[in-house]
């Protein structure tokens, strides 16, 4: 604000000739900013009358008065008076807080009406103090000691400044109870950027620890002796230094968890699904938050796989293998799907597990593809007989591929058809 | 004015229509249409940040100025306006739906954005009907009316004639327009009736009872046929009674295969946007496309109220010169 202030007198110095004074004048007032005005300063200036016949109010007569001796104090300026304000604003500068009262004290000294209105005037805003008593003066602080957004902060805070530079999302952050005075908290040299070197260290990339930083904060409270030892616990399962950074990159929370619960889940993989080593590395590594999330639901959908769709034990390991997120795939869905294929579509089984990409994908999309193919008599799904469609190319080849290749059919069309559905 | 952010939506309040798929609950449909316009009105470049004059320590620590501190005046941004801090500058946008649609049906849901809302409730405060195409089984009864629910009876279909079809429907028909003239605030012996009646404006104000106001069968092979309605103030599970209640009339059981929705008020198939148009570039232009429609049926000087009601006789042959209609009122109502 003060810094403001002192472009506006720049300004205003250069701007300023009589003739044009009462208008600029005007635009001074029009624009003038709430200055901390005290009773006294006012009230010194309270008898010199009206400056302005469209302002009403004493509280505004206040401001303009005040504005106005700035500008008549620049108009009436010679060449070597200027010099005297161009140190003052200098000196101003270094004293923000006082510069209205340091201004203000020039003009009063020398129109300052006799009938003072505030009578105990021993410690007026306008003397003269001492440098030493002016650094003395505690300016209260300009940011809030609460509030509900980060934005009052982030230019304050060192440590939300360089968060908002490493791309943080710091406005989902905030939302979350109590991450934000965690945030404010953080010492930048001392808390946070160690966890982002060693973060670095293990291989994640530059851009990658904003998305890390946005979805898992608590990473930079967590010990860093924790973190290395789940890092090389991961190491002598036999994961490698780059799989371990993609990991981490794609699971935030990963090293959020202990090394036991990470063995838990590894070991759990690989005994309920019989799995070698290798196997149960991929899909971990495809796959991290495999690590992460509860193993309840993965039981379950197991479960449902191996009762409810009727697959084999070794048809469930291709599955899995192929597609790691069946394992928590929403249940509904899956069955939802499986219904369409075996009994709509009347796929077997030994089709759907040489596809298990078909378990993946949108329920609407397949019923309205495999619904145009049967409307144009080329729902055909056996490999034994001609004009054989692929499940695989059936899901996954995009509308215009589709509708070119498959259905010999323009998207229009398709289009056109899903309406009728 | 404003950002580009700003101008994009303006760009997107108006009235759309889309095809919402069975299977698919109605808020589903309006929150991905919420997402799909966040997205595009986000997508907009975002505004430079402002920059504001800051005192910083200076680097030359041996420069002496009264007071012994050192600063430089430098121009650094201010990152408290930084989208990554107030967070993106549309989270919410206001999207409401018309008629609703069950989660079996199909067919034209009418969506409206922002200020769109306001012209939505209007064009509904007038009396608009709605088309629907029913296909229906004979041979089983069902608990919900569907052919999915929980069968109660079985039935023989073969005694059943397209003759006896239409005088059924015409029976229902009669009975429809019964209500029609009981649910009108008019008195019926009154000389005021009678000329609402002549032009065929004769019909409930707000809520009241479903009323179907045309009703044919345009494809009959037993054990399936298929109809075509046009009803106001109806619900689906109504519309699937309905198809029921035909075929105990016909001495045998029906259920309802689907509910098709082929129009709502001006808006038909034609407008309504699949599910790979529902982002703001497709949305946009359906919008400006209804607008220039709109704007082509041209502007009347007076202003009518109510919008067309179907007699009977005008069902088989006048739907088209009812869509004329209904536009043509509907452009004196945004003229008003």
């Amino acid at each position: 604000m003060s810094s403001a202030c002192a472009a506006v007198c720049r300004r205003c110095r250069w701007l300023l000739s009589p003739k044009s004074s009462t208008h600029l004048y005007n635009v001074q007032v029009q624009h003038s900013m709430k200055v901390d005005k005290s009773a006294r300063v006012g009230n010194g200036f309270s008898s010199r009358g009206n400056h302005t016949a469209t302002l009403t109010g004493l509280s505004w007569k206040r401001q303009t008065s005040y504005h106005h001796d700035f500008t008549t104090k620049y108009l009436t300026t010679e060449a070597k008076e200027s010099t005297d304000d161009l140190s003052r604003t200098d000196a101003t500068e270094n004293k923000p807080a006082l510069m209205p009262a340091v201004d203000a004290f020039t003009l009063g000294k020398s129109q300052m009406s006799p009938d003072d209105l505030d009578a105990d005037d021993e410690c007026s805003a306008l003397e003269e103090i001492s440098e030493e008593e002016a650094f003395g003066i505690s300016v209260p602080p300009s940011i809030p000691p609460a509030s509900t957004s980060l934005q009052q902060y982030v230019d304050k805070s060192e440590t939300l400044t360089k968060l908002v530079q490493l791309g943080v999302s710091l406005w989902k952050l905030e939302r979350r109870p109590n991450v934000g005075s965690m945030l404010l908290r953080l010492d930048f040299n001392r808390d946070v950027a160690p966890r982002l070197l060693f973060l670095k260290e293990i291989g994640v990339e530059d851009s990658r620890l904003g998305y890390i930083i946005s979805h898992n904060p608590f990473i930079l409270s967590e010990n860093l002796e924790n973190l290395q030892a789940r890092v090389n616990y991961l190491k002598s399962r036999k994961f490698s230094s780059e799989t371990v950074a993609s990991m981490v990159s794609r699971a935030p929370y990963l090293l959020n968890f202990s090394v036991k619960r990470l063995d838990n889940r590894l070991g759990f993989y690989q005994q309920q699904l019989k799995l070698s080593s290798a196997n149960t590395r991929n899909i971990v590594a495809r796959l991290p938050r495999l690590l992460c999330g509860s193993l309840e639901p993965v039981k379950e959908n197991l479960k449902v796989c191996e009762i409810e769709l009727g697959f084999k034990e070794n048809e469930i390991q291709h599955i899995v293998v192929a597609v790691p997120k069946v394992l928590t795939a929403n249940k509904k869905k899956l069955t939802q799907i499986f219904d369409f294929l075996h009994n709509t579509m009347k796929v077997p089984h030994y089709l759907i597990t040489k596809f298990p990409q078909v378990l993946n994908t949108k329920f609407l999309r397949l019923k309205e593809r495999h619904l145009f193919l049967e409307y144009l008599g080329k729902a055909q799904y056996d490999p034994n007989l001609p004009g054989y469609v692929s499940l695989d190319r059936l899901v996954s080849l995009p509308d215009e591929t589709f509708c070119g290749e498959l259905a010999s059919a323009t998207p229009e069309d398709f289009y056109l058809f899903q309406k009728t559905l | 004015m404003g950002s580009p952010a700003v101008r994009m939506f303006h760009r997107l309040e108006g009235l759309f229509c889309v095809y919402k798929p069975a299977g698919v609950h109605w808020k589903l449909v309006r929150d991905t249409i919420e997402t799909n316009l966040l997205k595009g009105v986000n997508a907009t470049p975002a505004r430079p940040l402002p920059h504001e004059v800051r005192f910083l320590p200076s680097p030359n620590k041996d420069r002496e100025v009264a007071g012994g501190l050192a600063l430089r005046a430098a121009s650094v941004p201010v990152l408290s306006k930084h989208p990554l801090v107030t967070g993106p500058e549309f989270q919410h946008i206001k999207v409401g739906v018309g008629h609703r649609l069950d989660v079996s049906s199909s067919g034209v849901l009418v969506l409206a954005v922002g200020n769109g809302n306001r012209t939505m409730r209007d064009l509904y405060r007038t009396r608009t009907t709605r088309d629907y195409s029913l296909q229906c089984e004979f041979g089983m009864a069902t608990q919900d009316f569907t052919d999915t629910g929980r069968v109660v009876e079985r039935s023989t279909y073969g005694h059943i004639t397209r003759e006896k079809m239409e005088r059924v429907i015409a029976m229902l028909e009669g009975a429809n327009q019964k209500a029609l003239r009981m649910y009108s605030s008019v008195d019926m012996s009154s000389q005021e009736a009678y000329e609402l009646a002549a032009k065929g404006l004769l019909g409930p104000d707000g809520k009241s009872v479903p009323i179907l106001t045309g009703l044919r069968c345009v494809h009959f092979q037993p054990p399936n046929f298929t109809l075509e309605v046009q009803c106001l103030n109806e619900t689906q599970k109504y519309l699937r009674k309905v198809v029921h209640e035909m075929g105990l009339e016909l001495r045998s059981t029906a259920v309802c295969k689907g509910v098709r929705r082929t129009r709502d008020g001006p808006f038909t198939l034609q407008h309504a946007l699949t599910r790979h148009h529902w982002t703001a570039a497709d949305v946009a232009q359906a919008m400006q496309q209804h607008r220039w429609k709109k704007r082509s049926k041209g502007r009347c000087g007076t202003v009518t109220d109510k919008a067309v009601a179907q007699t009977p006789g005008e069902t088989l042959a006048a739907s088209q010169e009812d869509e004329a209609n209904r536009e043509a009122t509907i452009a004196e109502l945004q003229c008003r």
